[in-house]
């Protein structure tokens, strides 16, 4: 039923702008697959140029196997699921669920009976005949995941469609998507800025920018291990400090800053001399005395409290401001503001990394 | 009120509630009350008016019955009143006008609202409105021109081998359909043309993404949402055509004849004005329960034509 997706060397231009460089991905049958990116990456133009909107301009993009050039929209083996929805207003929740059925010449009865059927496993029984504009935000995404499922896609697209709700409703529906891919066993590929939605909801994630696919790994990895800084940053935080390379072995370097001497892991892209080393603020620690290595004398200039841990906003000797979260759990004490403090990491935890994007 | 008064004081207010109010009075109302009165007056020597004949009748309304003729459509043959046969064609061809209108609008309200480019936009209205920069009459006696039997429609036709001898155009109701579509397809394009590009895109790519074909996207998704501004084209088209007099005179043939031709032989030929009135409103009340009948029909409500 579900099926895979190649892209190979697709590109796609909207006139002089490029806006798909030389995608590769291989996306497995039945995978949840999320794209992520700043808007204008080119993410929804992948999602557009699978659906078949719009034709790459190189390359091929294979479905199940099947080159899909030239096959509209109507014949490929894919539903979209919109930013906006997209839902047909004038029609009841029932028709707009079967309406993929009645382009295929099924029966009234048995399109109302697939309809009910496909509403209460979205957890809506009894909406069949309610009109779209009497249902709330989280129904009516319902409602369209129905509508795409109800054609028995190879492939499911989703197009940021948890964007409109708000946060309570979107982490809800983020479980339910799951579930849903789960139990259908429908591949689904995804597109989201929100790198919180990415990371709780894929199987893996391709992180990309200016057109590009940076980096294509399961969360744990895109999050502890970027290949790049424009993947380390859009995916959390960074303490970010410009230097220089020195004396790598084994995968580990020195990096010379204005700061002192760090040492941290080598990124394997990490040549030429646009690197920069980065540390998550999670793990970034701030004691009273100094550490053995990576250690920074600092002075607390803000403390914000986010609920779950608090973020120390500490300032170095040069000025730069670095955060260091502590989890609100008792287990650390909160400094004053005006406190002097040092702020340290493990070598493993940071990174020395391109400071940008790849362009290969 | 109080909001307008606030927002341009209270000259300003009177004024243009004035102007509305003689608008309205002036040149809406009291006009169409005295031809109402003067509908149910029989019409008498300048002496007897006021006099013990004037008295208020039906008998100029009861005039459209009289002075049967035999008709035989498709060899069906029966007898019917004169002014009845000329009031039903009127219907008639004005609801085909308006099929017409609708065939060469929608597809072009659809091309202008979802295919063509916002920027090429400007210039495709400008081209559309060009020929309203001539007054009507001349346009009505351009197609006169055109359509005539030595005219440049046919010497193309000849031209191009499409016909082999110079063909009478303005036959029946040909020349006055001819010349009511081209005066009034714009108040179909433009209606249409709103409540198409009030559409979500979204919407088409949807349906095309579930499988649909095209002619089932317009049929369940375009039509439907559009379904307001068709109903107000057509209503608009409909009153337009049935009303106008200028089209029907100019390129009629001697084998038609529009009702509001024969209004005007009752003022100016017969110089009866009362009859000429009472067969106005004949019309009048007669187009708007057509137009109603056809709304209850296609369920179109009159507040969605408002929008």
């Amino acid at each position: 039923m579900s099926a895979g997706i190649d892209l190979q060397n697709v590109s796609c231009d909207f006139g002089s702008f490029r806006a798909v460089d030389n995608a590769n991905v291989s996306i497995k049958p039945g995978e949840f697959f999320s794209f992520l990116g700043p808007s204008g990456c080119g993410k929804t133009t992948i999602l557009r140029m699978i659906s078949g909107f719009i034709e790459p301009t190189q390359g091929t993009i294979c479905i199940g196997g099947k080159d899909m050039k030239g096959q509209r929209p109507n014949q490929r083996p894919t539903a979209l699921i919109f930013q906006n929805l997209a839902l047909f207003p004038l029609m009841p929740i029932w028709e707009n669920i079967s309406f993929g059925l009645e382009v295929r010449g099924v029966d009234k009865a048995t399109r109302r009976a697939k309809a009910q059927a496909l509403l209460e496993m979205v957890d809506l029984p009894g909406a069949a005949d309610k009109m779209i504009s009497q249902l709330s935000g989280g129904q009516k995404q319902r409602v369209a995941i129905a509508r795409a499922l109800a054609v028995e896609p190879a492939v499911m697209l989703l197009d940021e469609p948890l964007s409109a709700l708000d946060l309570k409703l979107r982490q809800h529906m983020r479980a339910e998507l799951r579930a849903i891919q789960k139990r259908t066993e429908v591949t689904f590929i995804y597109i989201t800025h929100d790198q919180g939605e990415a990371l709780a909801m894929s199987d893996r994630v391709g992180v990309m920018s200016q057109g590009r696919i940076q980096q294509v790994a399961d969360p744990r990895e895109i999050y502890n291990n970027p290949v790049n800084g424009f993947v380390a940053s859009f995916v959390g935080e960074n303490n970010i400090f410009a230097g220089s390379v020195s004396n790598p072995s084994g995968g580990m370097a020195g990096f010379d800053t204005a700061l002192g001497p760090f040492r941290a892991r080598l990124g394997e892209l990490a040549k030429g001399n646009s690197i920069k080393l980065y540390v998550r603020p999670e793990h970034t620690i701030l004691s009273e005395t100094a550490a053995a290595e990576n250690s920074i004398p600092v002075t607390v200039s803000e403390v914000s409290f986010e609920g779950a841990f608090i973020a120390v906003h500490a300032q170095t000797t040069t000025g730069q401001i670095i955060v260091a979260e502590v989890r609100n759990d008792g287990s650390a004490t909160v400094p004053e503001i005006g406190a002097t403090r040092f702020a340290h990491f493990n070598a493993a935890h940071a990174s020395i990394l391109p400071d940008s994007t790849v362009v290969a | 009120m109080g909001d307008m008064i606030r927002r341009y004081g209270p000259g300003l207010t009177l004024l243009v509630c004035l102007l509305t109010a003689f608008w309205l009075v002036m040149l809406v109302i009291v006009p169409n009350i005295t031809l109402l009165e003067s509908s149910f007056r029989p019409y008498l020597p300048v002496v007897d008016i006021g006099g013990p004949k004037d008295l208020y009748t039906a008998a100029n309304y009861m005039k459209v019955f009289n002075g049967a003729i035999e008709v035989s459509p498709f060899g069906f043959s029966f007898q019917i009143p004169v002014h009845v046969l000329t009031f039903s064609l009127t219907i008639f061809y004005s609801v085909v006008v308006t099929l017409i209108c609708f065939a060469l609008a929608y597809p072009l309200a659809y091309f202008m609202a979802k295919i063509l480019s916002p920027r090429s936009l400007p210039t495709m209205f400008l081209l559309l409105f060009v020929p309203l920069w001539v007054s009507e009459v001349l346009r009505a006696f351009a197609w006169w021109i055109i359509l005539a039997l030595k005219g440049p429609l046919s010497w193309i036709l000849i031209q191009l081998h499409l016909i082999d001898h110079e063909v009478r155009w303005i036959v029946g109701y040909n020349g006055v359909m001819i010349g009511l579509v081209y005066t009034y397809v714009l108040f179909m394009i433009f209606p249409v043309y709103n409540a198409i590009s009030s559409l979500d895109s979204n919407q088409i790519e949807a349906a095309e993404d579930l499988g649909a074909p095209w002619w089932r996207i317009h049929w369940r998704i375009v039509l439907p949402h559009a379904k307001p501004g068709i109903a107000s084209g057509a209503v608009m088209v409909f009153m337009l055509s049935a009303g106008s007099l200028l089209v029907p005179s100019i390129l009629g043939s001697t084998t038609s004849q529009w009702f509001t031709q024969t209004v005007q032989q009752w003022m100016l030929d017969a110089l009866d004005w009362n009859t000429a009135a009472a067969y106005a409103f004949l019309l009048l009340v007669m187009c708007t329960l057509f137009v109603s009948l056809v709304m209850k029909i296609f369920r179109v409500k009159l507040s969605d034509i408002a929008n």
